[in-house]
């Protein structure tokens, strides 16, 4: 995959970047464009939500476990009990969360998108689609980008319960924590705009995993292998780009609004 | 009536690898072209390069007025609406039945009715033979029954210019003729321009008007049929008669040392399967079925070909006069007798639709 004229490294990267760029302001266009494929979109939110629930579920409890034990033990050293419940869910639902749901939403619905669409384009069925005149794009891609948004944020949500609720029990019922002082800390040091961020990261990791699902699953190297690798890259991308996201939003965040109290 | 596509100049590559360089020509309106050449030299790519699918770097492709390489997304969208493609394993939509994917075109494109869609839709599945598999998914079905359907969709929509990827390959010799036979009979109803990508010798000899031939990274022809039927040229030889010796080798091309093997093989009696007898010639071509009308093509290309004829090889002059009726050969000056040799018409008996006598110049058809 190299670029015509290539001539310094990291060329190639670029201009992939540049195509991966275009294919989300097409996205962008198209979603605006009528007729808007609503089946489509809540067939593949379905969809998404059938292959990414129960790993999000699976995966969150114990999540939320490890950082309310950990949390416990290390506030107990420091002598704060007293803030284990808000530090653990500011901890959950500013990072865990939205960490899981793209995990789980790049690795489970991302994949499934990418060898969905990767395995139409090389049965030509993209093709022929552009050539009776239809916009994969508008079709196929605008549908399930915003389907893995939409599940995004719903997956955030969920998460964020579960993990809270795991960290009560853990912290309450496990270390011997008391649930008034758990309930009590978190509306000392939590705020809304915590969850709002939370949500937003979500929905921009949706974003993101559908995107580079999309682009990949449309542009595979060649051949029924070309898919498989094309899945697989889809979903290392994808979790570096996440990753890469979700600090830069994460620093933003963190300069932007105070932190409650101070 | 069909439009012309002008092919100019054009070049395709991949990275480093050269597709094809500097093809030229000109499908002339209303008539049936085929692309011959052997696997993997390019036809597929150059099938999508003329619906604008692939971006080749050099060169023009036009269609009334417009330039496909370059011309605006919008605009090849609009564009497309005049083509029907028939891709090579049929490009069915896997997640809708037989029946939603003939209709979906109409479903797109058009305001119909469902009575409406429904009618027109039968009436295509029938006209490819199709009846009773409607609610089958493609996944269900063969791959011969898979490529009828994609030919009843690239049909639905009444298109001026259709491109077929490899029509026969995947159908038996039979359902091969019958298929010959419908785009024949299509092009005598809807007078549309057909290109047919294929390296089935018989539907090269048979069906086209215009022949062609792509190999070595190039166009090595294109011209009326009878130029290439006739053709000495060694690739276009070997291919029509599907041997072993010649030019074209397992892989794109052959070393010295195996052609001098494989003569040598030869020399010493070795029979290679490939009948001894040569194939080419111009044969009969393929006619609508009785009751339809006559091919418009025919005689609009007898009339570019006749302006043509001097500057043609002697072989391609002898078997197209000879394929004249004797009220043709009057009427364009010339005489049977005139092309002497032996004819290589095996039947004597004029083969060419009659025409009503009406105006001489009929429209269109650009030259070769
Ligand atoms: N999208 C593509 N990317 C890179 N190479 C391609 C692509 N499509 C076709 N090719 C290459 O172009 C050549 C011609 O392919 P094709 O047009 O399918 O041949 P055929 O004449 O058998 O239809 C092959 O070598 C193939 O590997
Ligand atoms: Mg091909």
């Amino acid at each position: 995959m190299t670029a015509p004229g290539a001539s310094f490294p990291g060329a190639g990267a670029l201009a992939e970047a540049g195509k991966l760029f275009a294919l989300a302001a097409d996205v962008a266009r198209s979603t605006f464009r009528r007729p808007f494929q609503f089946r489509e979109f809540v067939q593949q939110s379905w969809f998404i939500v059938s292959v990414t629930i129960l790993p999000t579920a699976l995966v969150s409890i114990p999540f939320g476990a490890v950082i309310a034990l950990q949390l416990g033990s290390l506030t107990r050293q420091i002598g704060a009990q007293s803030f284990t419940g808000a530090a653990s869910v500011l901890a959950i639902i500013q990072q865990a969360s939205p960490i899981v749901t793209a995990l789980l939403i790049a690795g489970a619905g991302g994949s499934a998108i990418c060898a969905d669409l990767g395995s139409r384009t090389i049965r030509e069925e993209i093709d022929a689609m552009k050539v009776l005149g239809v916009s994969p794009v508008q079709r196929l891609v605008v549908p399930r980008v915003l389907a893995a948004m939409l599940v995004s944020v719903l997956l955030n949500g969920m998460v964020s319960v579960v993990g809270v609720m795991g960290g009560y029990f853990f912290n309450v019922i496990l270390q011997d924590g008391t649930p008034g002082a758990y309930l009590a800390s978190f509306s000392a040091l939590a705020q809304l705009p915590d969850l709002w961020i939370s949500e937003f990261k979500a929905l921009i990791f949706g974003l993101i995993a559908g995107v580079v699902a999309a682009y990949r699953g449309l542009n595979p190297s060649g051949g029924p292998k070309g898919v498989g690798d094309a899945v697989n890259q889809a979903v290392v991308i994808t979790f570096l780009l996440l990753f890469f996201v979700n600090f830069v939003l994460t620093t933003i965040y963190l300069q932007v609004v105070p932190a409650k109290g101070s | 009536m069909g439009v012309e596509v002008v092919v100019e100049g054009l070049s395709k590559s991949f990275g480093k690898q050269a597709i094809w360089r500097d093809v030229s020509l000109t499908l002339p309106a209303g008539e049936v072209s085929v692309m011959l050449g052997p696997s993997g030299t390019g036809k597929s790519v150059f099938l999508k390069s003329l619906v604008g699918l692939l971006k080749p770097e050099r060169g023009r492709i036009v269609i009334n007025g417009t330039d496909l390489v370059r011309c605006s997304e919008s605009r090849l969208y609009e564009i497309r609406k005049m083509f029907g493609v028939l891709f090579q394993d049929g490009a069915l939509f896997g997640s809708m039945n037989l029946f939603d994917n003939v209709a979906f075109p109409l479903r797109e494109h058009t305001r119909k009715t469902e009575a409406e869609v429904r009618r027109i839709v039968l009436e295509k599945m029938e006209m490819v033979g199709l009846v009773g598999a409607e609610r089958k998914l493609p996944g269900e079905i063969s791959g011969g029954m898979r490529k009828r359907a994609g030919l009843a969709r690239a049909l639905v929509l009444d298109p001026e210019i259709i491109l077929c990827d490899e029509p026969d390959s995947g159908l038996d010799p039979v359902r091969t003729a019958y298929l010959s036979q419908l785009l024949i009979d299509l092009n005598a109803q809807i007078d549309a321009t057909i290109l047919i990508v294929t390296h089935n010798i018989t539907v090269a000899r048979t069906v086209p008007d215009n022949l062609g031939m792509l190999f070595r990274r190039e166009l090595v022809m294109f011209g009326p049929r009878e130029v290439l039927l006739t053709s000495d040229e060694p690739v276009v030889a070997q291919f029509l008669n599907g041997r072993r010796l010649g030019p074209i080798g397992m892989s794109e091309e052959k070393d010295q040392a195996t052609m001098a093997a494989e003569l040598a093989h030869r020399e010493a009696g070795h029979a290679d399967g490939a009948p001894d007898e040569d194939v080419r010639g111009v044969v009969p071509q393929l006619e609508p079925t009785p009751g339809l009308p006559p091919r418009g093509a025919v005689r609009r290309r007898k009339d570019r070909v006749m302006s043509i004829v001097h500057t043609l090889p002697a072989d391609a002059q002898q078997g197209i006069v000879a394929s004249l009726t004797p009220e043709e050969q009057e009427r364009y000056g010339v005489l049977a007798a005139n092309a002497g040799g032996p004819a290589l018409t095996p039947s004597p008996v004029p083969r060419v639709a009659r025409l009503p006598e009406t105006g001489r110049h009929s429209r269109g058809g650009g030259d070769a």
